[in-house]
């Protein structure tokens, strides 16, 4: 078989693949983001001992494998199976799609928490007790001031995670969600055809270019007060490498 | 309980560390095989011809771009189907030989690992300082000197924290090979699953082991960091 006939023949299971990989990509991604900004004001506001166990869980998910946390949560769910079952879980636990998204969203929520922090960080104290000032409360000091900056400053970086959670999502392939990785991997030990493998890549490039167009029109959405102009770097201010 | 990850026939505790050790090889031997790529992409990509860094963004571009599992599987087949071609065009009558799931692993690892390497490298190397490097010319250093004395010491100390990044990345990454059969960490862990039917103690075990080998190399690399700029002035 050449290319084309592969991708005429098993077009419809790429396809399916494909909304299977948005679907768990972008639901993961807002799962986190609804709870990651509460996380984050915990982050960057409260005192260190109220911070302990937040710090332990974002640690413990950037220091592991992303396969390992599926594993961890697909596989062993199954230990526990009785206790899951008394308090009705087990259903949720059975689906492999269900874990997927539980182990990306917890990922996920880890890597955006501290994104966010850093941009909660990057807000100038001016700014905070200018509102402080004129009357705002704390929390509408938040949600007008604060938060709204720190997402501009954060929304680079929000972006680069949410890619790397796509890449990330084709591992649910491996406890048999079929995403493109998965309906590839379905269609290569049919017809052993390895062009199927170009065409899932070409698949990928195509979300990835995508979703980078969508996120800087967001961005220039998101400040349309600030031009986009390369700001001048000068001896005074020299250029800072964020970490990632 | 303990005695699960006991030495010898008993508990799975060698199994498990012998799986380890696979990991740790497998993220060695990646290392060298993904920085010598980094480079060769930073000087394709800072290359006046323009062919050269057409190849240096498509492939720092395209590389990053795919998920590492499925580079993984296309190195793994794909070389696999290669090797296959050239054994059979060489001898006709030679069986199939398969490809190394150690060797596909060093060899997807390193290709991704190179394409991140390769942007944190060329970031480096243009936050270098000109004038330095016309002064060097000026005191007639050749361009062989220039590299390994003014350039190269100082593109490691920018380099070191986003190298420190990708070396993180990858030692996880090395869990993926798992899937195409290589006895790491992640596969012995499996296979101590599948006899002692205690999947959340083993995984967690194996997490933790993760965990340790990226807590042990932050430290290692931030006394590296510091090491990499001592005698640098901070700005205050």
């Amino acid at each position: 078989m050449n290319p084309i006939e592969v991708i005429t023949e098993y077009w419809p299971r790429l396809l399916d693949g494909t909304i299977m990989t948005i679907k768990l990509t972008f639901l993961g991604a807002f799962i986190a983001a609804l709870v990651s900004p509460g996380l984050a004001l915990v982050r960057a506001y409260s005192n260190s001992f109220a911070q302990a166990p937040l710090r332990l869980y974002i640690s413990f998910m950037r220091g592991t494998p992303i396969l390992a946390q599926l594993f961890l949560i697909y596989y062993g769910s199954g230990q526990f199976r009785p206790i899951l079952q008394e308090w009705g879980l087990w259903t949720f636990f059975r689906d492999p799609f269900n874990c997927a998204l539980l182990a990306f969203a917890l990922n996920s929520t880890a890597y955006q928490t501290e994104i966010l922090r850093g941009g909660i960080m990057g807000v100038a104290q001016g700014e905070v007790e200018a509102a402080r000032a004129i009357g705002m409360s704390r929390i509408k000091t938040l949600r007008r001031v604060v938060f709204p900056h720190a997402y501009r400053i954060a929304w680079p970086a929000l972006g680069n995670e949410i890619i790397l959670l796509m890449k990330a999502s084709a591992l649910a392939s491996v406890v048999t969600v079929f995403d493109i990785m998965g309906r590839t991997r379905q269609v290569f030990s049919r017809t052993f055809d390895f062009s199927i493998y170009l065409w899932a890549a070409i698949i990928y490039l195509c979300i990835t270019a995508m979703f980078v167009i969508l996120w800087r029109q967001a961005e220039l959405r998101l400040s349309p007060h600030i031009e986009p102009r390369p700001r001048p770097r000068t001896a005074m201010q020299p250029a800072k490498e964020p970490r990632a | 309980m303990l005695d699960l990850f006991a030495y010898g026939d008993a508990g799975w505790g060698d199994e498990i560390l012998q799986g380890l050790a696979i990991t740790i090889q497998l993220a060695i031997a990646t290392l060298p095989v993904g920085l010598v790529l980094g480079f060769m992409a930073a000087f394709a990509s800072l290359s006046r011809l323009w062919p050269l860094r057409a190849l240096g963004f498509g492939y720092t571009t395209v590389m990053r771009g795919l998920p590492e599992i499925l580079t993984l599987f296309v190195v793994y087949n794909g070389a696999g189907l290669l090797l296959n071609m050239a054994v059979k065009w060489w001898n006709p009558e030679a069986s199939g030989t398969d490809f190394s799931p150690f060797a596909a692993g060093v060899i997807a690892l390193g290709l991704v690992f190179g394409a991140y390497a390769g942007e944190v490298l060329r970031g480096a190397f243009q936050s270098l300082d000109n004038g330095q490097v016309e002064a060097g010319r000026a005191i007639g250093m050749s361009k062989s000197q220039i590299f390994r004395r003014i350039q190269l010491p100082q593109v490691w100390r920018f380099a070191l924290p986003g190298l420190g990044n990708l070396w993180i990345n990858m030692l996880k990454d090395t869990a993926l090979v798992s899937v195409i059969a290589l006895d790491d960490l992640m596969r012995m862990t499996k296979v101590a699953v599948g006899v002692t039917k205690q999947p959340f103690t083993f995984y967690l075990v194996a997490c933790l082991l993760y965990w340790a080998m990226c807590v042990l190399s932050e430290v290692v690399l931030a006394r590296m960091e510091r090491r990499a700029n001592r005698g640098v002035r901070r700005a205050a």
